[in-house]
């Protein structure tokens, strides 16, 4: 609800933010001493301890009434200082109450004071619950827990540890200076390029930041039979990596046609003690595997917890699955205060069903001057009727649960979606997307397969660092971004996964 | 394939009430036993189709539990399924849940997954199903009741859709992804088109949630026998009765019991707890599936109605 009141003082003024960046740097360097006995802190906003204690710690002298006497144009680096944990959830239940919804946003498209979620689970008309009936009272139990653990220590205690020692937070934001070069206009400006390097977890991706806390989750709620889903691999991988550490069962389900291009991720999986159930139904790809998920948590809900892998699904998992994530736009905003004393300019990520760009954008999505670009997969084109850029070419429907965005045609059957990159191959995307869409606060394009293997060589050439595929639409977006942004720009590129995985798929593309 | 339908069609039209396919017997329905084949007596019989509580009002005075099959359009073909209507309705069904096929069927299990995609890899779809029914509902005595997934209506408009059924002549409406709290504008743009909206609550669901769904939900409400997806199972879920007892404390509302009924026997034992009604899907959509031909296919499905019908007399 402070949230609420920031928009208004918070004006885009770069000089002042400078100004003020100094002074700031130095405050939170005195708390980094006061608390170095707190290795969580050191390490990780994402550790609970970090989340309680630094955002509140460096807003305590402007908790409101604002009466410090530092300058209120702090709180433009603590606006999501507010959330008391790395799970809490905004403003989900009083925004209900507040009466607002996506008719009220004002009309400068500020997003302070609208919920995301509403008690319903909606983004502005996306979103909800949109199960069969038995589920329900599965999806309420989960909320409710996932509402109690955001405030439960030992929980948050044993989630931070995880993410630290086991997942091996918090990843780098790491300079690409030639790929910064790479892009540099013949008068040598240009802007500077910053990944963040979600593809040094633990499994290669940022899939395992939610994957771990759902875990956690099921144990708290008694469940000790895990599903997931998997397209690329990678959020099956990091499910089966977590069911193996705390001893629970796992079942994959995977699209037919997916086993067959991410054969290395099946393994993996099958090696970690999962088993892999193949979907052949539809395309046997991601959005069946999803549908078979969804079907076996229906038939086993009273002993299973599904861990969704994206922002997508029924309410709770977009919200959840968001908060989960949203370590990494917490990290980055440190990360970039402590390297250039100020906030990136425009932040990058690719869009399937959404996950690391929701955990990239949600600590920026109350920042206006904070651009906010999706990169979907365009496939063979848009107009080739092979692709997977369901905020591009979508239009507003049912799918897995939620209200969103989505591949379908006249009479409303989902259409089969094409991307080269496994991850990206879905034809719904998150709800919270849909949102900043229609309101004008996130922007998305699209990529096609060509462009995104470019990507893929060219960061594997000019940084040694081999991408996912997924990731390589938004590298590949750079190509078109870049030369539009003034010199000194700074863009951080969600660099969400490591592309090991797709050098099968890329052989069959690529002469190098 | 077209002329085995149009043998099919021919079987139908020939044959007497006494023949396996057209299984009406006096006993039945006897007002509308012979009528119902000339296209004159379909008129009558239109007029006399009621809507889906009247039914339960009726079968009550009579003592009767209402057997309600399901079949999937378009599976093998929508020619198949206007016989296939018919037979149904002529063997003794008192509602017919007729499903529209979907892409991504989150409530269903294979068998009627399967035959949705059958369906729709023959082309079939929302407008080709209305054009069918259009032509058949006059011709049956008893209401129809679609089952459709939420993506399709709201492609179409929720407005529009109530309409479009409602001129075809489709009585009930029943959409299993979305939940009491999603049903508003369903619920809505129903009651305008004077369609009833069947809710639906199952074995997880709570008490007070029940109780709720009951009160909102028209024709009569949809339990859920078994936690799970459509499809047959070797015995009825034992907390049936149980359910069932506490929804009839609930509400006054006629029940109908559904998901992993397959069998007469089956079906006798729900009647004997008390349901009001008794669905049978996926074991009518696997008749259809797997038979040789579709006139093989019509006459099981008679056969397997008329039995499944003697078991609830």
């Amino acid at each position: 609800m402070v949230l609420q009141s920031k928009s208004q003082d918070l004006i885009t003024c770069r000089t002042l933010v400078h100004f003020y960046v100094a002074v700031l740097q130095k405050f939170l360097h005195s708390i980094h001493s006061f608390l170095s006995l707190s290795n969580s802190m050191a390490a990780s906003t994402s550790s609970t301890t970090a989340c309680k204690t630094h955002p509140n710690l460096i807003t305590a002298p402007l908790s409101k009434p604002y009466s410090s006497r530092l300058p209120f144009k702090f709180r433009k680096f603590n606006s999501r200082a507010t959330a008391p944990s790395s799970i809490s959830c905004t403003l989900a239940r009083d925004s209900a109450a507040a009466g607002l919804r996506m008719d009220s946003q004002s009309a400068n498209g500020s997003l302070a004071g609208l919920p995301r979620p509403d008690s319903f689970g909606r983004y502005g008309k996306y979103g909800g619950k949109y199960v069969p009936e038995t589920l329900m009272h599965a999806l309420t139990e989960l909320e409710t827990a996932f509402h109690a653990l955001a405030h439960d220590e030992d929980f948050q205690t044993e989630l931070n540890g995880i993410l630290k020692d086991y997942v091996g937070r918090e990843t780098p934001l790491y300079f690409a200076e030639r790929l910064t070069e790479h892009y540099k206009r013949p008068n040598g400006e240009g802007p500077h390029i910053y990944l963040k390097r979600e593809d040094l977890n633990h499994t290669g991706a940022h899939k395992i930041n939610n994957a771990v806390a759902q875990a956690l989750l099921a144990k708290k709620l008694g469940k000790k039979r895990i599903i997931a889903e998997t397209g690329a691999g990678q959020h099956g991988v990091a499910t089966a990596t977590v069911c193996a550490r705390f001893g629970l069962q796992c079942i994959i389900y995977m699209g037919a046609q997916d086993m067959e291009r991410q054969a290395l991720n099946v393994f993996r999986m099958r090696l970690l003690g999962a088993e892999v159930r193949g979907v052949h139904a539809g395309t046997a790809t991601l959005k069946d595997a999803t549908s078979e998920a969804i079907r076996d948590w229906v038939t086993n809900v009273e002993t299973t917890h599904y861990i969704l892998g994206s922002v997508a699904g029924p309410h709770p998992y977009p919200m959840m699955v968001r908060d989960f994530h949203k370590v990494i736009g917490r990290e980055t905003r440190k990360q970039a205060l402590e390297k250039w004393g100020g906030k990136p300019d425009v932040l990058v990520a690719c869009v399937g069903g959404g996950s690391n760009a929701m955990g990239l954008f949600h600590e920026f999505v109350e920042d206006k001057d904070v651009r906010l670009i999706g990169v979907e997969a365009a496939g063979f084109g848009l107009d080739s009727g092979k692709h997977a850029a369901t905020l591009t070419k979508g239009d507003v429907g049912v799918l897995h649960g939620a209200m969103s965005y989505l591949l379908q045609d006249e009479d409303g059957q989902i259409i089969e979606p094409h991307s080269i990159s496994a991850g990206l191959d879905y034809p719904g995307v998150g709800p919270e997307h849909s949102f900043l869409k229609d309101l004008g606060r996130a922007e998305y394009y699209s990529i096609t397969d060509d462009e995104a293997l470019e990507a893929f060589k060219r960061l594997s050439r000019l940084e040694g660092i081999i991408p996912a595929l997924e990731t390589s639409h938004a590298l590949a977006y750079l190509e078109k971004l870049c030369p539009t942004l003034p010199d000194g720009t700074k863009v951080v590129l969600n660099c969400s996964g490591r592309g090991d995985k797709d050098v099968h798929t890329a052989i069959k593309h690529l002469k190098v | 394939m077209a002329s085995s339908l149009k043998s099919a069609t021919g079987v139908l039209q020939v044959k007497s009430p006494q023949s396996p396919l057209l299984c009406r017997s006096p006993a039945q329905k006897s007002t509308l036993s012979f009528k119902k084949f000339t296209p004159m007596a379909s008129l009558t019989t239109t007029n006399t189709t009621v809507g889906l509580s009247k039914t339960f009002i009726k079968l009550k005075e009579q003592g009767k539990v209402a057997l309600i099959p399901y079949i999937t359009a378009g599976d093998p073909d929508l020619s198949v399924t206007a016989e296939a209507l018919k037979v149904l309705d002529s063997c003794g069904s008192d509602i017919i849940e007729l499903g529209v096929p979907y892409s991504d069927p989150l409530a269903d299990g294979p068998v009627i997954q399967a035959a949705a995609t059958r369906a729709l890899a023959r082309g079939t779809n929302l407008n080709s199903i209305l054009a069918m029914l259009k032509e058949v509902i006059p011709k049956l005595s008893c209401p129809i009741a679609l089952f459709t997934y939420y993506n399709p209506i709201l492609k179409r408009g929720v407005g529009e859709f109530m309409s479009i059924i409602k001129d075809v002549g489709v009585h009930g409406l029943v959409v299993p992804d979305v939940p009491l709290e999603e049903t508003d504008t369903l619920r809505k743009e129903a009651l305008k088109n004077n369609i009833e909206l069947v809710l639906l609550t199952t074995p997880t669901t709570p008490m007070e949630r029940m109780k709720a769904i009951a009160e909102a939900s028209e024709g009569f409400l949809y339990l859920v026998s078994s936690i799970g997806v459509t499809g047959a199972r070797a015995s009825v879920n034992e907390r049936v009765p149980a359910l069932l007892k506490e929804i009839k404390e609930a509400t006054s509302k006629p029940v109908a019991v559904g998901f992993g009924i397959s069998k007469p026997e089956q079906a006798k034992q729900v009647a004997g707890w008390g349901a009001d009604g008794v669905i049978v899907g996926s074991a009518m959509v696997k008749l259809l599936g797997d038979a040789k031909t579709p006139e093989e296919g019509l006459k099981e499905l008679a056969i397997f109605t008329k039995s499944l019908k003697s078991a609830l007399l």
